[in-house]
């Protein structure tokens, strides 16, 4: 369980969060929405200790991330950040660099098996001797998680993860996340901008708005009226087939619910 | 070994560290096997057991020993010591600065030992005439010399480590900032020999032309020194290097402090290269070549990397040597211009070849 208490940041003298408090149980996938700029990278980026945070601290089961050695902090939380670029090594290879901080100058069998379990485990099996420069936007995507796995963390920090890719890669790459953070146990809190995708696989949402948390909670805080604050857009809420969607609808027209627009 | 360690045995990953270890081995072979034909060839030829015979000092004939120790072991050592150290420095800037094409020569360290050399030349006139004949040629003083071509070295980095821990500049900026200074050093170095007397230009000129006739046993401990220091810390620091590859964020996650680890990497890198410089003069494209050729070979593990990358400097720059001593022999061409001849068409060669792929 990952619990951010009261957390601040700024740049400089540009403040950029603003208290900040919410939970994430184990086995959970949190969505952090909000607009471009609103300090949702930057969140993350103080939650893995890339950033100093000016107040506040962050608690990952009953201890202060401050507390934590550059290796535990390591061993605790995954890090995906935006724009995954490739390196010119195997697919194994770049699983294995997520194991840095278990691993001693030589790689041993614990190590070799905990990595193929990964592979099996994020459906990479058959690509492990293929060069990464080779690979597509979404099975690159599937490395970058499957190398955050091999940290073997409680709490896993994803930021976009499924920007630039297809519809058919995102849903894959979505489904993975949310199949991983159930079965292993782990708090992951993913950035997303896609309201729908977020929707779909998320078991509760944080919105933020300009450094400041305006709700959070699960599908009964994604209502049109705090879509609408946060994202200053019209939008319809509906279900299509048992799945929730949003729909950004103009903001002169009354707001109907597309599904049953035609009937 | 479990089950799953077996499988992962089957991924070939084990065959790749095998086959790696290999190479580096091979390169090993390959760098004593040349460095053997360095001592070989010569104006007077030595045999495999007369070479022996003159390291164990115990050659009846005197002059073969004479040969050996003060003439042919100190410029082959100097050979492989600068080669692996000026390799190993371009590796270490291509990772930490995440550019592959930062290496002394492009960060501005060449042209700051040659301008400090210049300032010992014409301003501390560090060089006497030595007139033979009709001919006048002025003989620098190496000691005053070397000492300022490490201070320009020196400072040129100085500079660049500064910018790059205070202003947190990207790789782009920083290998920018290295042409920046690399500009304005030679343009200093210019403004000086404009003023300077034709002697005294002409020995700034000579200097900067790369020679390994230069280095004494003193000054090949000490590149020997540096290059231990270095290369332990390197391969102690493998996995950070490795990780680093992933770009800065992913290696500070992964538990590594980046701030330290280009600090110390570049402090010892900058320091190897400006003593190398200082002592050889300027030799240029092994620190950007090497690393370049070796890594098909090897791949990006930076464990086996930075050796090979190491040893292929080591043998690159003991081709160069033999090339320099027998293509106008008894001429002895400065090995600085036989690199950059060599070095120049076969970057380009590797350049587009990369691009064809």
């Amino acid at each position: 369980m990952i619990s951010i208490r009261q957390l601040d940041f700024a740049y400089g003298s540009r403040p950029v969060l603003h208290g900040i408090d919410f939970e994430v149980a184990s086995g959970e996938l949190v969505s952090v929405l909000g607009m471009n700029g609103s300090g949702k990278s930057t969140l993350l980026r103080c939650i893995n200790g890339l950033l100093q945070p000016s107040q506040g601290k962050v608690e990952i089961n009953g201890r202060t991330t401050d507390s934590l050695s550059r290796q535990e902090l390591a061993r605790t939380i995954g890090y995906l950040p935006q724009n995954s670029q490739p390196v010119d090594c195997t697919v194994f290879e770049a699983v294995l660099i997520g194991r840095k901080p278990h691993l001693g100058w030589q790689v041993n069998d614990t190590d070799l098996a905990e990595i193929s379990r990964i592979l099996s485990l994020t459906g990479l099996s058959d690509y492990t001797d293929r060069s990464t420069l080779q690979l597509s936007g979404g099975e690159l995507q599937r490395v970058a998680i499957a190398r955050t796995l091999a940290q073997q963390p409680s709490v896993l920090l994803l930021d976009e993860p499924v920007n630039h890719l297809d519809i058919r890669s995102q849903i894959d790459v979505m489904d993975l996340i949310r199949t991983l953070t159930l079965q292993l146990g782990i708090a992951t809190i993913a950035v997303m901008h896609d309201l729908n995708m977020a929707l779909r696989f998320s078991d509760r949402f944080v919105l933020m708005k300009e450094g400041k948390l305006l709700a959070a909670g699960g599908q009964e805080v994604m209502t049109a009226e705090t879509i609408r604050e946060v994202y200053q857009l019209h939008v319809v809420r509906h279900e299509l087939n048992g799945i929730p969607l949003v729909t950004p609808c103009p903001e002169r027209e009354p707001m109907r619910d597309p599904t049953t627009a035609n009937t | 070994m479990s089950a799953e360690a077996a499988v992962a045995e089957s991924y070939g990953y084990r065959r790749r560290i095998r086959s790696r270890m290999l190479v580096v081995l091979a390169l090993l072979i390959l760098v004593f096997v040349v460095a053997l034909l360095s001592l070989q060839i010569g104006s007077y030829p030595l045999s495999i057991p007369q070479i022996f015979q003159g390291i164990g000092r115990s050659s009846a004939d005197p002059l073969i020993n004479h040969l050996l120790w003060n003439i042919r072991l100190p410029r082959a050592a100097a050979a492989l010591l600068a080669g692996a150290g000026l390799a190993l420095s371009g590796n270490i800037m291509q990772i930490l600065l995440r550019n592959p094409l930062a290496a002394p020569s492009t960060l501005g360290v060449s042209q700051g030992a040659a301008f400090g050399a210049a300032c010992a030349i014409i301003l501390l006139g560090s060089g006497q005439t030595f007139s033979t004949g009709n001919e006048a040629v002025l003989l620098t003083s190496r000691s005053i010399s070397a000492a300022c071509a490490f201070g320009g070295a020196a400072f040129s980095i100085a500079v660049i480590l500064l910018i790059a821990s205070f202003r947190q500049l990207t790789s782009e900026a920083l290998i920018l900032s290295g042409v920046a200074m690399a500009a304005f050093f030679s343009a200093c170095t210019m403004l000086l020999q404009y003023f300077a007397s034709d002697l005294q230009v002409a020995a700034t000129l000579f200097w900067t032309f790369g020679d390994l006739g230069k280095a004494g046993w003193q000054e090949n401990g000490l590149l020997a020194l540096l290059l231990l220091l270095t290369a332990g810390f390197v391969l102690y620091k493998g996995w950070c290097f490795n990780s680093l590859q992933w770009g800065e964020e992913v290696a500070r996650t992964l538990g590594v402090n980046t701030p330290r680890l280009r600090l110390i990497g570049l402090l010892l890198t900058c320091l190897l290269t400006a003593v190398t410089t200082a002592f050889l003069g300027i030799i240029a494209f092994i620190g950007l070549m090497a690393p370049h050729l070796i890594r098909p070979l090897i791949g990006s593990d930076q464990r086996f990397l930075l050796p090979a990358s190491a040893l292929c400097g080591a043998l690159l720059l003991l081709l160069a040597d033999i090339l320099s001593r027998t293509i106008l022999a008894p001429v002895v061409i400065p090995v600085g211009i036989i690199t950059s001849f060599a070095g120049a068409p076969l970057f380009l060669f590797l350049l587009l070849r990369r691009r064809v792929q």
